[in-house]
């Protein structure tokens, strides 16, 4: 039984045909004691499906150290929506409700290696001398 | 440079706790600036650069 319905299917296919690369969605995920972690990976599996250009690794957060360290994740479910290169975008818990349409944007976001900032966010941005780490903190509904 | 985590509040409630959330959007850059709900890009970034002046 999927998680999304077919007309929600078919607005996600029009939106990623349009996608200028590739993007890539790294899930992980964990058999016992993560409640919402098989969700997590059905809706990713999903998303992935409806575009040649999203691919999909999934990686088990306990036994996958290695690829854990890389990316930084520190708690399950998490997405990290990567294009070309890591950008840093991490979705923790189920991108369910109006974060689903964040997760297809992020897609679009890295797909492309454009933010869509304005000039002077970017400016700001490019003289950081020190990491920033925003944590957003949402509900899905 | 930049890290950004969504984060699903009720999947995770000692995060909620710990930073105390009480209305969401909320926003915590590097453990030392908070705010809550969805700001235009200017302020959020007025916002996140904070953090960069709070840590000196």
């Amino acid at each position: 039984m999927p998680i999304l319905t077919e007309d929600v299917r078919n607005k996600v296919r029009e939106e990623l045909t349009k996608l200028p690369g590739k993007a890539k969605l790294v899930v992980f995920t964990q058999a016992f004691e993560c409640e919402h972690c098989r969700e997590n990976t059905s809706l990713a599996e999903e998303v992935a499906a409806l575009s040649d250009q999203v691919d999909i690794e999934v990686y088990n957060f306990a036994l996958d150290k290695e690829v854990v360290e890389r990316y930084g994740v520190d708690k399950i479910p998490a997405i990290v929506v990567a294009g070309e290169k890591d950008y840093g975008i991490r979705f923790y818990g189920v991108p369910a409700g109006y974060e689903f349409t964040t997760l297809i944007e992020a897609i679009k976001i890295v797909s492309a290696g454009e933010s869509g900032l304005a000039p002077k966010t970017k400016e700001a941005l490019a003289g950081l001398k020190n990491p920033l780490h925003l944590q957003v903190l949402v509900t899905p509904t | 440079m930049v890290r950004a985590d969504m984060v699903e509040a009720t999947e995770f409630p000692h995060l909620v706790h710990k930073y105390n959330v009480f209305g969401v959007p909320k926003t915590v850059v590097n453990e030392v600036v908070q705010f809550e709900g969805a700001l235009p890009e200017p302020l959020f970034l007025q916002q996140v650069m904070k953090a960069t002046v709070e840590e000196g």
